[in-house]
């Protein structure tokens, strides 16, 4: 094994011998599998990749007792290496630009660069939240066309557009509820929450100050409405149903349970982060939805940048609608549009339960989501929808003979297909053909969620697979099915070929090393 | 359509073999009366590449950019210039169409960004630890608030009368609903900050105080008074920074006993994109780890003993606590993250600091030369880049005339602090490295014709 070298360069991939055939290279690098140190590493004082005015005072004298002792021990690069040190850091991670990136429940379809160019308009990049209104009403514009747009495919009353993500939005519903609640002068402290609910459900409610109690599933995998009713009554505040749920499988009680809930004087919440596989199809307005966030970094496509930024404008009934979230905005009789804040809430707006966020909401995603709605138009979102529901379904048949499929018999999917691992050979999972999916080339499916299936693999292909695409897929999950099923120990070292082997996850919670400690 | 690559045949094909006969069977589970018939009604139908420019650049064209005029705006987010290469890279495909690294084997790209991303932020606030960011300042400066509760186990938060008003506000509003008590002090027009009025305020339930620094006037909180006085009492100082240059200049606010320090990262990489999506930044004490929010990259090694690095200790987090979880935030600012990082990896620490004092000469420079026009004053014993100046008349509509005469003075007060009294005549002016003599002299020279009475 290499060692790691005096200045520090990682050991590299090549010591397992499988994937360079037993070569060793002086370097560590092997062609275009390239290794990088930290940036930490690679830096030295005194160097710059700016080039800068030196200052023409000295600071004022009042700040003297302020200054800073030594500058942030930060390491100097010139440009050639920052371009060097990302564009090779940028080689070790999988995208959707060189393949299919199944994660169920995080739809991760292609990024149309369009998008990207419009956002980057000075017009848009380049203003100041706080600028006079009259010079910025381009990009008041884009809100309320977008906030049109979001309000017509849901069938919802108004939408509150300054939530920064999914979980950000289901804060922002529940508050609209608490504060219809609080309106109604009512003490109702619970949220129903399936069992099956992402994690981010419970822990908004317990974040917006509720208690959370669990419904629980009918063996088909949706809402047991029967236990769902038993459960409603005085103290209940709402429900958060996921629709289509976390099994990739539509509620069809959806409008029953709104009524049961709205019956019992409580309000419906619905985490719309699987809304890709409904949009044009079904309008949760019709289904009796009080409130659904969307993100935009899913169904409308923003960049997922690694793990954000997202957006998560909340869609709002008639009911909830009057507590949304300062500001947003709105055209006058003068035709100029406006922006509502605590200056000028007035009656009219009186009820807003107050502030999420410093400025207007995720302004740059905002623009690249009109894009790309307008891109596809009211009839090429409706074929988003049809084709990602295809796909899964076609990805569910033809695997389901292999690996069992909890609920495929009780009809079609929806956005995404699940399976779970049961019926792999003794000392086989999920994670094994998850790992082996690495080597194969894909990105794995989301795994272990729900936690209502065992061993869950949720597949979520979207609208952006080709058939031949999706064939090459199917090709390699069935064959680790199989490899599984007979017990294939090389699975369990899997992934062979990635930058790295299986990371020691317990090592680095046991004894956290957060920064560079060099 | 351009980006659905299913052909009709395709579909007829796909169909056929899952045994449906139309693409309707495959939504039997929503009920038919719910079901659309066909495309929305009064909704537009797809339009070409070309086409969409076209309308989203009228869009654009409607506003003025701050590029395109003498610009001074700051309150929280400010115009810096950011490398070219800085938005090349965060534009590479492996970067811009990943996601949240589950699969740490093939996201060490990712994962090594965060790394260092998470050490530059501790290192930039003099905090031990830094997290993988958070959507804002605004939203990360009450998550401290809630962590020092936690930490604390009291429910009192003292709000500096500095603390931006937008993030006051965020405050507030999410206190309503989790009941805990924070205390806001008026701001008032003084050329230092509010310090003895904020240590005035703790006592023995209180959690936290949070003061900005620099504060939203521009001037400088004495922070390592405030942290005596915070600790004295058993309570922790949360600093907040939204002007992350200003630490290439003044002290670190974990060197002077900030116990955890939160801040807007968008003046580094991000841009001003009308005020988003921006960048929470978040560090604090090491013995305050399992309390924190967030995301947390950490280092390993993998089955080959090779350094890696993976997502850790997400036992404080909503995927596997649940209700329990320290937050409920999951996906966050990860590409703005890189942005910082990539810009700062450019800048290095003597870059930081040089570009910081050449901010801070260019908003000497800017003061000197507007206190000069009669009736205009600077509030502001000390200040960075951004100080505040008093009008004989309400700032407001100055701002709004001067914006009439192709000038973006900067941010009034009675914009900022719309219900307080006695500020309207406050207003705010920042100057960074893209501040010009040329855009000086024309704000200096407009706003003397205003207060004159020149016409346009």
């Amino acid at each position: 094994m290499n060692a790691v070298n005096a200045a520090g360069w990682r050991p590299s991939m090549g010591d397992s011998g499988q994937a360079t055939g037993g070569v060793a290279t002086a370097s560590g690098d092997y062609g275009l599998m390239l290794e990088e140190a930290l940036s930490f590493e690679l830096g030295a004082e005194g160097k710059c990749g700016v080039d800068l005015d030196a200052a023409d005072r000295a600071p004022m004298p009042g700040l003297s007792k302020f200054l800073r002792k030594e500058a942030p021990a930060l390491p100097g690069l010139t440009e050639p290496e920052v371009v060097r040190h990302y564009t090779r850091l940028s080689r070790q991670n999988y995208a959707i630009d060189l393949g299919p990136f199944p994660l169920g429940s995080c739809t991760m379809k292609h990024n149309p660069r369009l998008n990207e160019k419009m956002a980057r308009l000075p017009g848009f990049a380049d203003v100041h939240p706080m600028q006079p209104q009259a010079t910025v009403q381009g990009a008041l514009e884009v809100i309320e066309q977008l906030a049109d747009w979001l309000i017509g495919l849901t069938g919802m009353a108004s939408v509150a557009m300054s939530p920064k993500a999914g979980a950000h939005g289901e804060l922002c519903g529940l508050l609209c509820i608490r504060a219809a609640l609080d309106a109604r002068g009512e003490e109702r402290d619970v949220v129903l929450v399936p069992e099956s609910a992402h994690g981010t459900n419970p822990a908004t409610a317990a974040f917006a100050g509720f208690k959370v109690e669990s419904i629980p599933a009918t063996p088909a995998g949706r809402v047991d409405l029967a236990a769902l009713k038993e459960k409603l009554g005085p103290h209940v505040a709402g429900v958060m149903i996921t629709n289509p749920n976390t099994c990739g499988l539509f509620e069809p009680d959806m409008k029953a349970i709104a009524d049961a809930v709205h019956e019992a004087g409580g309000y419906v919440y619905c985490d719309g982060a699987n809304f890709n596989a409904i949009v044009g199809k079904v309008r949760p307005g019709d289904l009796g939805v009080d409130a659904m966030h969307i993100n935009l970094h899913k169904t409308f496509s923003t960049p997922h940048g690694g793990g954000g930024p997202g957006a998560g404008p909340v869609v709002l009934s008639e009911a909830l609608a009057p507590f949304a979230p300062l500001p947003f905005v709105t055209r006058g009789p003068d035709g100029d549009i406006h922006l509502v804040e605590e200056e000028n809430r007035g009656e009219g707006h009186g009820r807003s339960f107050g502030r999420m966020v410093a400025f207007h909401g995720q302004m740059g995603m905002f623009t690249r989501a009109l894009t790309y709605i307008l891109s596809h138009g009211a009839d090429g979102l409706r074929q988003v929808a049809e084709d990602a529901v295809l796909n899964a379904n076609y990805v569910l048949r033809a695997c389901e003979d292999v690996l069992p499929a909890p609920f495929a018999k009780s009809g079609p999917c929806m956005h995404e297909a699940l399976f779970s691992d049961s019926g792999l050979a003794e000392g086989f999972s999920t994670l094994d053909i998850a790992k082996g999916l690495i080597d194969e080339g894909f990105h794995p499916m989301t795994v272990y969620f729900p936690l209502v299936v065992k061993g869950a693999m949720l597949v979520e292909p979207t609208e952006t697979e080709s058939k031949a695409g999706l064939d090459r897929f199917i090709a390699s999950l069935r064959s680790l099915a199989e490899r599984a099923k007979a017990g294939d120990e090389s699975l369990h070292s899997a992934p062979h070929f990635a930058p790295r082997h299986r990371l020691d996850e317990t090592q680095a919670a046991r004894k956290p090393v957060l920064v560079w400690q060099g | 359509m351009r980006y659905l690559p299913l052909t009709s045949a395709d579909r007829a094909e796909m169909l056929e073999s899952i045994g449906a006969a139309s693409v309707d069977d495959l939504f039997v589970d929503v009920p038919a009366q719910a079901r659309l018939p066909g495309p929305i009604e009064g909704l537009p139908a797809h339009a070409s590449e070309m086409a969409v420019e076209r309308h989203m650049s009228a869009l654009a064209a409607k506003n003025l950019s701050a590029g395109s005029a003498p610009f001074f705006l700051g309150a929280g987010a400010y115009r810096h210039h950011v490398p070219s290469s800085v938005d090349h890279l965060i534009q590479r495909g492996e970067f811009l169409t990943a996601y949240t690294p589950y699969q740490p084997e093939i996201a060490q790209g990712t994962l090594q960004v965060l790394f260092e991303f998470q050490t530059q932020v501790a290192r930039l606030f003099g905090t031990d630890i830094a997290n993988a960011s958070m959507y804002d300042g605004s939203t990360a400066c009450w998550e401290a608030i809630l962590m020092a509760s936690r930490i604390t186990r009291k429910g009192k938060a003292v709000l500096s009368s500095g603390l931006h008003p937008h993030y006051g506000e965020v405050v507030r509003t999410m206190a309503k609903f989790t009941r805990d008590e924070i205390v806001s002090l008026d701001t008032e027009l003084t050329a230092e900050p509010d310090d003895a009025a904020v240590i005035a305020q703790i006592d023995d339930n209180t959690s936290c105080v949070v003061v900005q620094y620099p504060d939203v006037l521009g001037r400088i909180p004495d922070l390592a008074a405030i942290a005596e006085a915070a600790h004295a009492k058993g309570a922790l100082l949360v600093a907040v920074v939204t002007e992350p240059v200003a630490l290439g200049l003044i002290e670190a606010p974990g060197h002077l006993g900030a116990d955890i320090v939160v801040g807007e990262g968008q003046s580094l990489g991000v841009g001003l994109q009308f005020g988003g999506p921006y960048l929470g930044l978040f560090g604090c004490r090491e013995k305050f780890v399992r309390q924190m929010p967030g995301r947390l990259c950490g280092q390993t090694v993998d089955a080959d003993g090779k350094r890696g690095f993976v997502l850790t200790l997400s036992t404080r987090e909503q995927h596997i606590r649940r209700e329990k979880a320290t937050s409920n935030i999951c996906t966050n600012s990860g590409l703005c993250a890189l942005a910082f990082s990539i810009h700062l990896t450019l800048l290095g620490g003597g870059g930081l600091a040089k570009l910081a004092a050449v901010n801070h000469a260019r908003a000497q420079a800017t003061i000197e030369r507007l206190t000069r026009i009669p009736g205009v004053e600077l509030l502001n014993e000390a200040y960075f880049n951004e100080a505040t100046l008093i009008l004989p008349r309400d700032a407001r509509e100055v701002v709004n005339e001067l914006a009439g005469r192709g000038v973006l003075a900067g941010v009034s007060l009675g914009r900022l602090f719309p219900v307080a009294d006695g500020l309207h005549k406050g207003l705010l002016v920042a100057a960074t490295e893209t501040t010009t003599d040329e855009d000086i002299e024309t704000l200096a020279t407009q706003l003397e014709n205003l207060l004159v009475g020149v016409p346009a």
